[in-house]
């Protein structure tokens, strides 16, 4: 890629960036927006600064939250995905359940899993898990399924043991379908920390924006969701970038 | 650098060999051998079930009747090479990975010096840490037929597996394929009468509705013959007319 390039990559998000704020102080600065609805820019970046302390012990128990559901969520799902593809009992008995997983709202099981699992990281890692189970199961295990027939039939010429083509075919041939899974997971995973943090917490990005809104900090508000939006995109950055290289024969085509 | 040639390839018998598709029969009552250690060309409009018929062979599809037996009657099983008209490398893995394929999924050692002097001898010695997305559609296919030869069966059974290549990489393909597979009972299957005259010692067509298998006599000399030779460009207009008369049938 030329350094032309690598600079317009860089320069375009911060464009935007820049407009969104613009547009933003326009509307509380000039549009007679009251602060403690609408603060501007501005006065959340001051906020920011002198919070710092708060706001990175808050963002730090989140992460290990977030991080700690995902890597957990991860490999369970892979776990069952690889067996409900190598079982046809566990396939019919668990996907109903991975099903339900996904139609209960995480938001309804909130209150229910602090109440089991308490106040601390241990029901918001739960949280995430739920969060992300279902995209990393499903995709890994469609990605299994779908593996190309001329191979498994090669394969079977070869006079292979089918839990070895399970190692040697199946599996990397779904690891592009698990890696997005896990970029759609990386994504939503704060989420499901967040919202553990709302329903009962002593700490996290969740916890100080809900304690910020009582107090009619909007500011703090604001700032702890600044620090979480680019938590989030941090976060999947990493994951984007680490998969791009670990998957090195899946073509990279938006590289633009 | 010679390879070992596989003990006795088997002939391949056909015994009323029946598939129906969807309830309609795609082939019935065929009856054939495909002699040993001979390289055996199968030609049909597409459709007419040439892959079937190899698929059958290869234990990959069950036919509905008749059976496919080795001559010597051991079975076929474990005893088959697959080439198909797409390559089939694992885009993950090195091409000397995707040579011994076969040993891995078996759960056998890797006999890596006998798939580098394969890879050589197809003339890829130079890249063997290669990935398949490095490589033209010809190389690809050459690392194809060095997998296939890993394997070392006494039947490899191949299914159009030049037609997507350019002309002139085909025929090399051919020269390269007629070589290496000398002794082993071969059964290719091609749309193109030209590769037909140039590779096939046995000469068959499949056509008709349910479709039947015919004996039509291949040139003389032996194989690879040269593209230019006249026996091979009259036998491949001969089996063009036979192609259209049995699609206009």
């Amino acid at each position: 890629m030329t350094a032309r390039r690598v600079a317009a990559r860089t320069v375009r998000p911060l464009v935007t960036l820049a407009g969104l704020a613009a547009l933003w102080w326009g509307v509380a600065r000039l549009g007679g927006v009251p602060p403690y609805l609408l603060p501007a820019p501005d006065a959340v970046v001051r906020t920011m600064w002198m919070q710092r302390g708060l706001l990175a012990d808050a963002a730090g128990t989140t992460l290990l939250e977030t991080v700690l559901g995902l890597g957990l969520g991860m490999l369970g799902g892979a776990a069952l995905a690889l067996a409900m593809t190598a079982s046809g009992v566990i396939r019919r008995w668990m996907m109903p359940l991975v099903l339900l997983s996904q139609a209960v709202p995480v938001f309804a099981l909130a209150p229910l899993l602090v109440l089991w699992f308490g106040f601390g990281i241990a029901s918001k890692v739960v949280m995430a898990v739920l969060v992300i189970f279902f995209p990393i199961t499903s995709s890994f295990f469609d990605g299994l399924r779908r593996t190309p027939p001329d191979w498994l039939d090669l394969a079977r010429t070869m006079g292979a043991a089918p839990w070895r083509v399970l190692v040697h075919v199946r599996l990397p041939a779904a690891l592009p379908a698990f890696g997005s899974g896990l970029r759609v997971a990386t994504a939503i995973a704060p989420i499901g920390a967040v919202v553990g943090e709302w329903v009962g917490a002593s700490s996290g990005l969740g916890f100080l924006m809900q304690t910020a809104n009582t107090r009619f900090e909007t500011d703090l508000m604001f700032a702890a969701l600044l620090v979480l939006a680019t938590m989030t995109i941090l976060l999947w950055w990493g994951v984007d970038r680490l998969l791009a290289r670990l998957l090195y024969w899946v073509p990279d085509s938006v590289v633009d | 650098m010679t390879q070992a040639r596989p003990a006795a390839p088997p002939a391949i018998r056909l015994e009323g060999l029946g598939l129906s598709y969807a309830g309609s029969p795609v082939f019935e009552g065929l009856d054939f051998t495909f002699s040993a250690g001979t390289f055996s060309v199968l030609l049909g409009p597409s459709g007419v079930g040439k892959t079937s018929l190899l698929r059958s062979i290869a234990l990959l599809d069950r036919p509905t009747a008749g059976r496919v037996m080795a001559d010597d009657g051991a079975s076929l099983a474990g005893r088959i090479a697959w080439m198909g008209q797409q390559d089939l490398l694992l885009p993950w893995a090195r091409v000397i990975d995707n040579v011994t394929m076969g040993a891995r999924l078996r759960g056998e050692p890797i006999a890596r010096g006998r798939a580098e002097a394969l890879l050589r001898r197809v003339g890829l010695g130079d890249r063997l840490a290669a990935l398949p997305s490095e490589l033209s559609g010809g190389m690809r296919q050459r690392v194809a037929l060095a997998r296939t030869l890993y394997e070392d069966r006494p039947v490899v059974l191949m299914d159009e597996p030049f037609s997507a290549l350019d002309s002139v990489t085909r025929a090399r393909m051919q020269d390269l394929a007629a070589d290496m597979l000398r002794g082993r009972t071969v059964v290719l299957i091609t749309h193109d009468p030209l590769e037909a005259c140039r590779l096939g010692q046995v000469i068959l067509l499949l056509a008709g509705s349910p479709a039947r298998l015919s004996s039509v006599p291949a040139p003389d000399g032996a194989t690879p013959r040269p593209a230019d030779d006249p026996g091979v460009l009259r036998g491949q207009g001969h089996l063009m007319r036979r192609l259209l008369d049995g699609v206009a049938a």
